[in-house]
């Protein structure tokens, strides 16, 4: 009986310690981080349009598009498509994908085509892009908005991350805004 | 590509070079020597003590050290089951979310509390921020306990003849305290000043740069992935793991996530050896378990990188590997490293969507969490392997014509019956659900009451991916590991009540069998070391251990492997 007491004591006093001390202590540091701790956001006029490590949808013609996603880019959730690469429904949506692009991008060729962009991400919230997925799109951003298309390319150049290892990449929504921005 | 595979490398051995040292930490912690953060933690942990009225000095038996362990996780359960039940109506829940059904709260419960995290809610939208809370308490004690059980073990090792085995809760409180918190608070900081949320705030509601109305999910997630990685239970605070932006904001966070889940397994290993001043043993367990690791990583990462055959057919470029289920941040590569060192150590974790891995990928994953002996999760991870051991010394014993014993100790019929049974019940408890879940989906079963619908609506691929799925269900609840091939509609009571039971089983008694014949050996007569003595720290007995490993993994699961994603290979 002894036992059972200290036991229920220990658990109070550990979960005092685990469950409210230590979050709170984080809770405390995240207060010196970028907007305290809310997730970084992107302002356009001062309005936030969004967060800049989730992705958004974009299918209007004159914007950079991301990749296909299984929840749609509603942030409220996140999932991945879950299907298996031999999944005949599945091989027949990407296939459907990418005669879209094709469709869309006349001037394409299939070979140009990332798989990144016929393909769902993990978390259906993927703010990113391959350079190559967002290079293919150029030359219709600049016939859509009446741009130079080397002003739109070297554009894409500049917010392509580079890191010394790992992937490189675009954020579709930081280069949307900078879009939005060029005259 | 090539600096996608230095990365890789990189990080792995980064974390061996510094599991050296923090393994030596560990070694400390238990055997009560003077570490530097004494000030600190010696008065925390005396208060911890007295408040619960326990005395850390009092030595325990094996019997009583399991005695301990089980009643206090019973009141775990309780506290965590209750909680998720009405966390509808209870505070810190700002969206609002509904009480957890009482199956999904049974299955959730359990899984925390066995350090599984297999999870059939979401977290955007299944559990309110006080369930968040207590999940992440689970967390902290789940890992503490099976790092308290390893010590026990690693003390009945060192012991020439004895019942004391320390005390129980004097090494799951330390492990909590000095190794748990401060690693887990680094990992969070790192995480906050990255990106990670950590707020108390409800869901954002915004308008996008086109004009959708969007809702952003938030939370205090940093704390949560803190320990969620350095306690290797892997549950996800966000429904896609730290395939989410916001639970894994960049390249970097990654590869300190990475870090994080695999430094205590490996420390493990190191303090080991420290504590027994047996440091060839320790490298030539951490050497069989690294090759056991390499063997699966490598034909991972590079089916990965060669991309999916069907889409390469299509005539679209596989430059950047297979992308299904993937994130450009992190490419093939590292998620490809990650689903390997997330299956053999029991987070579970993912940063890529598993159902959705190249099929040989799918194998090797598969293959992790069968052999579950390869690193392994905080504590438990030598506690499979010592089944392994134990094994290898009876059989070697037998091969040469030697009395098996082990560090000193006679290996006799009732060890060794223990150890047969823990390593059997492994591929029973998988292959018995996956036969079960098969059979009811190739009848197309009604399930009436256990799945609305007929039982192939569980399945979210076809064939022997299909196939995949369910054995994937099993061998993560059985391992412990907690990822999923999460097509699977597992959110019912078929899968709850099943994966449960199996998640019980599969966590109780793999800790009571090492315990057992830990303290049955230390209670032996010590017979010391002479010409007649099978060396254990040596590489052929290292090889020894692997054989048997490979031959009871192979035997057991080949089968069902072959079934399910080799069939899905060669069909591709």
């Amino acid at each position: 009986m002894k036992n059972i007491f200290s036991i229920l004591k220990l658990t109070a006093v550990t979960l005092v310690l685990f469950a409210v001390i230590y979050p709170l202590s984080i809770y405390g540091v995240a207060q010196l981080a970028p907007n305290q701790g809310k997730g970084e956001t992107l302002s356009v006029n001062e309005k936030v349009i969004g967060y800049q490590k989730i992705g958004q949808k974009f299918d209007k013609s004159n914007y950079f598009w991301g990749r296909p996603s299984a929840v749609d880019y509603n942030a409220a959730g996140s999932a991945g498509s879950n299907k298996g690469p031999s999944n005949a429904e599945y091989l027949a949506l990407v296939q459907k994908r990418i005669d879209t692009l094709l469709l869309v991008h006349p001037y394409l060729k299939k070979a140009d085509i990332p798989s990144d962009m016929v393909t769902a991400s993990g978390s259906g919230l993927d703010p990113n892009v391959s350079p190559q997925g967002a290079l293919i799109q150029v030359k219709r951003i600049a016939k859509e908005r009446k741009l130079d298309e080397a002003k739109v390319k070297a554009l894409v150049e500049s917010k392509i991350n580079t890191a010394v290892v790992g992937p490189e990449s675009v954020n579709v929504l930081e280069l949307n805004i900078a879009l939005d921005g060029l005259k | 590509m090539n600096t996608e595979l230095l990365g890789v490398i990189g990080i792995f051995i980064l974390t061996i070079v510094l599991a050296i040292p923090f393994g030596k930490y560990i070694a400390k912690v238990f055997t009560g020597d003077k570490t530097l953060l004494d000030p600190i933690f010696n008065p925390l942990e005396k208060f911890i003590f007295k408040i619960s009225g326990i005395n850390p000095a009092e030595e325990m038996n094996w019997k009583q050290h399991l005695k301990a362990l089980l009643s206090i996780n019973m009141v775990w359960f309780f506290l965590c089951f209750f909680v998720l039940m009405f966390q509808g109506s209870l505070f810190l829940n700002p969206d609002n979310n509904p009480n957890m059904s009482p199956d999904l709260a049974f299955n959730t419960a359990i899984s925390f509390l066995v350090n599984c995290d297999l999870q059939h809610y979401s977290g955007e939208s299944g559990v309110s921020y006080l369930s968040q809370m207590v999940l992440m308490f689970l967390q902290f004690v789940s890992a503490g306990v099976g790092i308290a059980a390893a010590a026990m073990v690693f003390t009945a090792m060192r012991e020439k003849t004895t019942e004391k085995l320390g005390n129980f809760y004097n090494y799951f409180v330390k492990s909590c305290t000095r190794i748990l918190l401060p690693l887990s608070a680094i990992v969070a900081i790192v995480l906050v000043f990255s990106g990670t949320p950590m707020t108390f705030e409800g869901k954002d509601a915004i308008t996008s740069l086109q004009g959708d109305q969007v809702e952003v999910s938030r939370g205090p997630a940093a704390a949560f992935i803190g320990i969620k990685h350095i306690g290797t239970n892997g549950g996800g605070f966000f429904g896609a793991n730290s395939a989410h932006p916001l639970e894994n904001p960049t390249y970097f966070t990654n590869a300190v996530e990475l870090w994080a889940q695999l430094i205590v397994p490996f420390a493990m290993i190191f303090a080991l050896g420290f504590f027994l001043n047996k440091r060839k043993f320790s490298y030539i367990v951490f050497g069989v378990m690294t090759i056991g690791f390499l063997l699966l990583v490598i034909p991972t990462i590079s089916s990965e990188l060669n991309g999916n055959p069907a889409i390469e057919k299509m005539g679209i470029a596989q430059t950047t590997g297979a992308m299904e289920g993937k994130e450009v941040r992190f490419g093939p590569a590292i998620s490809g490293f990650w689903s390997i060192a997330t299956t053999v150590i029991s987070t579970g974790s993912v940063n890529s969507m598993h159902d959705s891995s190249m099929p040989i990928s799918g194998a090797m994953q598969l293959l992790a969490m069968m052999v579950n002996a390869f690193y392994g999760g905080c504590g438990v991870g030598y506690l499979n392997f010592y089944i392994f051991i134990i094994l290898a010394v009876f059989i070697s014993g037998l091969m040469v014509g030697r009395t098996p014993e082990f560090l000193g100790k006679k290996i006799e019929a009732r060890e060794v019956k223990i150890a047969a049974f823990i390593a059997i019940l492994h591929p029973l408890l998988i292959l018995s659900g996956t036969a079960l879940a098969s059979y009811l989906a190739a009848n197309d079963t009604a399930m009436g009451y256990w799945f609305s619908g007929n039982a192939t609506g569980w399945l979210n691929n076809p064939g022997n991916h299909g196939f995949s799925e369910m054995l994937y269900e099993y061998t993560s609840s059985a391992a412990n590991n907690g990822s999923g091939f999460e097509g699977l509609g597992d959110n019912n009571p078929f899968w709850n009540i099943s994966t449960g039971i199996v998640l019980l089983l599969a966590r109780f008694i793999p800790i009571i069998g090492p315990l057992a014949i830990a303290g049955l050996l230390a209670n032996k007569k010590y017979i010391p070391e002479s010409a007649g003595t099978l060396k254990t720290d040596t590489s052929i007995f290292g090889i020894m251990i692997f054989a048997v490993i490979a031959i009871i993994a192979a035997l057991s699961f080949f089968p069902a492997l072959a079934l399910g994603p080799l069939a899905e290979y060669f069909t591709l």
